[in-house]
């Protein structure tokens, strides 16, 4: 007798519903938001579509509100007017706890500053998302064990577990910042600037592991860079310029 | 994991930390030990006399009788007669009546004329009496029984010569009869540690050749002589007196209070005391009030602390946020930051004030005559110290809201 089972990805099961069109992962419609303050920035973004398991290269000048849209995607901060749709949810239409929840279960964050705990351990960096995200712990056996893996595969010796954070090279830091997004396989992957500090030899070391994760997962992945030499390496690259529009100046 | 990092972002911030339970622990030890000088005031003055049911002395005021005759603070307006005292000692009511003398003085210390009865009679703290710790109490005329301080402070032992002054602050001293020391007594913590003890006879005794505050010119009555007069004072300061039955007391207090010969007043010493503490309870208002500020203060102190580390910590909350810690978790670490610290610093405030306690109690009775007991927290001292730590929870919302506003608004873009 044979066996009709469907295999639904780990990253669709979930309490957040899914969008009816599975291609698209990631979509934002006239999204407007806006720094109030000595400076006024505004950013509209008419139009922007990321497909499941796309990788993306997202060109920008300095000041061309790539972190701001980077913000909006993991819903840190709420549009004020338009949709931000990720995974098939809505983030205006969450809670702030919720977008945090939501945050830690599907996105995994590569900061340009590393964005450690300098007092905390290798380790406890590398597992703080699970900490907010019981579906992504729920996918590993041995969280420790997994973090060593990633450590391994990223080039990190098995001695820098129980180190401190502030004790690391830059390239070691950037190593872990990297193991922490991937951690748990989370179905969407931001980075931004990851590569601006490593030589080039640990640049496509650490590229590789992320297409890696992408191929095996299924995982979505959004890279910010200024370094366009990267282009050939992803599905498609998207300049800033393209897709948003900017307007600021001071608040008379 | 959460607790463990915690833990690591305080032991990060060490110094500052620190800083903060210093303050904390110097508010709450500062606090517990305005408490403990309190308490241990209200407790020292209410165990200085227990057991004589009422005093007598010249009409004046009720506090104004207790603190001259126990306390020997202040001077008596006027004296009783000793037919008065006599005719009271008559009465059927009376179990027992003691006379206490008072005017004269030996450097700062008042001498005190009563008889061999004040110390079996005299009771302090519930039920104790007066023990001699050296020497013996007065068999001879010019015998002079000693306070612990006394001995402490002029450095006398048993046989050692007393010159009596005249009055409080005279320059006239009883020279021609000297006492001598007889005994010393053991500490009691009360007003007996810091007075002379002489017997009724011998005050009498060495005014025998005095009239108008000074020796009579020419005249002089040797010791012996003296030893064979009567000796009988005309007037005594105040009397100590103890009824047969509880039931006769206030009968008593009203015969006496409308004494036809002379205007006397018999106060009950727990009444006069209760009126005492009401006229310094002002003074013990604002002592609670300066220590409740100082506590204030501290927490105030450390709610600016957490305020201004905010800014070092803004990229950790933001890590966090980051992470998918929710505006709880981020509360409740701010929130649990303060409690430990405000803990922290309690107890070591506690130990502080027994160290303090350990260190200043000989210093405080001897400065003060204030006999600080040393004994474990009170349940309201406990109670002062878990308020404490919940109003430091309180306090450290208004920051830990601040710092959850900022992590929101600085997105996923702190560059700091």
């Amino acid at each position: 007798m044979k066996l009709n089972v469907t295999i639904q990805p780990l990253f669709l099961i979930s309490r957040f519903k899914t969008l009816p069109d599975p291609t698209k992962f990631l979509k934002l419609e006239n999204v407007t938001y806006s720094w109030s303050g000595p400076s006024f920035f505004e950013l509209k973004i008419a139009d922007l579509n990321l497909a499941r398991s796309e990788t993306v290269l997202l060109l920008g000048e300095s000041g061309s509100g790539k972190s701001t849209l980077l913000s909006l995607i993991c819903g840190t901060i709420v549009a004020e007017s338009g949709c931000v749709n990720v995974a098939g949810t809505d983030l205006s239409a969450l809670s702030a706890g919720q977008r945090d929840r939501f945050r830690a279960e599907k996105i995994g964050l590569i900061f340009q500053q590393f964005n450690l705990l300098p007092f905390a351990s290798v380790q406890d960096n590398i597992l703080l998302p699970l900490k907010f995200a019981p579906e992504r712990r729920n996918r590993l056996r041995d969280l420790k064990l997994e973090a060593k893996r990633l450590c391994h595969d990223l080039g990190l010796h098995d001695g820098a577990m129980s180190s401190k954070a502030c004790n690391l090279s830059v390239g070691q830091q950037q190593r872990v910042a990297a193991a922490r997004a991937l951690i748990g396989s989370p179905p969407f992957i931001i980075a931004d600037e990851p590569t601006s500090s490593l030589d080039a030899a640990t640049q496509a070391t650490f590229l590789e592991l992320l297409f890696a994760q992408s191929r095996t997962h299924g995982t979505t992945l959004l890279m910010v860079s200024h370094d366009a030499r990267l282009a050939n390496q992803f599905d498609r690259v998207i300049n800033m310029e393209d897709i948003a529009q900017t307007t600021r100046g001071a608040i008379v | 994991m959460i607790l463990r990092l915690a833990f690591a972002s305080l032991a990060a911030r060490a110094l500052t930390v620190c800083m903060s339970i210093l303050a904390i622990a110097l508010s709450v030890a500062l606090f517990l030990g305005v408490e403990k000088i309190r308490t241990g005031a209200k407790t020292s003055f209410a165990d200085t006399i227990s057991g004589t049911d009422l005093i007598i002395g010249a009409r004046s005021g009720s506090v104004q009788l207790l603190l001259y005759s126990v306390f020997r603070i202040g001077n008596a307006t006027n004296n009783l007669t000793w037919e008065s005292y006599q005719d009271i000692a008559k009465r059927p009511e009376v179990d027992w009546i003691v006379p206490i003398s008072l005017g004269d003085s030996h450097r700062q210390f008042r001498v005190m004329g009563t008889n061999k009865a004040f110390f079996e009679r005299y009771k302090y703290r519930s039920d104790q009496t007066l023990k001699v710790a050296r020497g013996v109490i007065m068999e001879d005329l010019f015998d002079a029984i000693i306070g612990a301080d006394v001995a402490t402070t002029l450095d006398y032992n048993v046989g050692d010569p007393i010159v009596v002054a005249h009055g409080l602050a005279s320059f006239t001293e009883h020279d021609d009869y000297p006492f001598r020391v007889a005994g010393i007594l053991e500490k009691t913590g009360t007003p007996v540690d810091r007075t002379v003890i002489v017997s009724l006879r011998a005050i009498e005794a060495i005014h025998v050749d005095w009239q108008g505050g000074g020796g009579i010119r020419g005249q002089f009555t040797s010791i012996e002589a003296k030893r064979q007069m009567k000796l009988e004072p005309n007037a005594i300061t105040a009397a100590l007196v103890g009824v047969k039955s509880r039931l006769k007391i206030f009968g008593l207090q009203r015969f006496i209070n409308e004494y036809p010969e002379e205007p006397l007043l018999a106060i009950l010493p727990g009444v006069a005391l209760q009126e005492l503490w009401q006229i310094v309870g002002i003074a013990e208002t604002a002592l609670i009030g300066v220590s409740v500020m100082v506590v204030i203060t501290a927490l105030i102190g450390m709610m600016a602390t957490i305020f201004s580390s905010l800014n070092e910590r803004r990229r950790e909350m933001t890590i966090f946020r980051a992470m998918g810690a929710g505006p709880r978790v981020i509360l409740g670490m701010l929130l649990l930051e303060a409690v430990l610290i405000t803990a922290i610093g309690a107890f070591i405030g506690l130990i502080l004030l027994y160290l303090g306690l350990f260190a200043g109690q000989p210093m405080i009775d001897t400065a003060f005559g204030l006999w600080l007991p040393i004994e474990p927290p009170t349940l309201r001292e406990v109670g002062v110290l878990l308020g404490i730590v919940a109003a430091s929870a309180i306090v450290s919302v208004v920051p830990a809201l601040r710092a959850y506003r900022m992590s929101l608004a600085d997105g996923m873009m702190v560059k700091i």
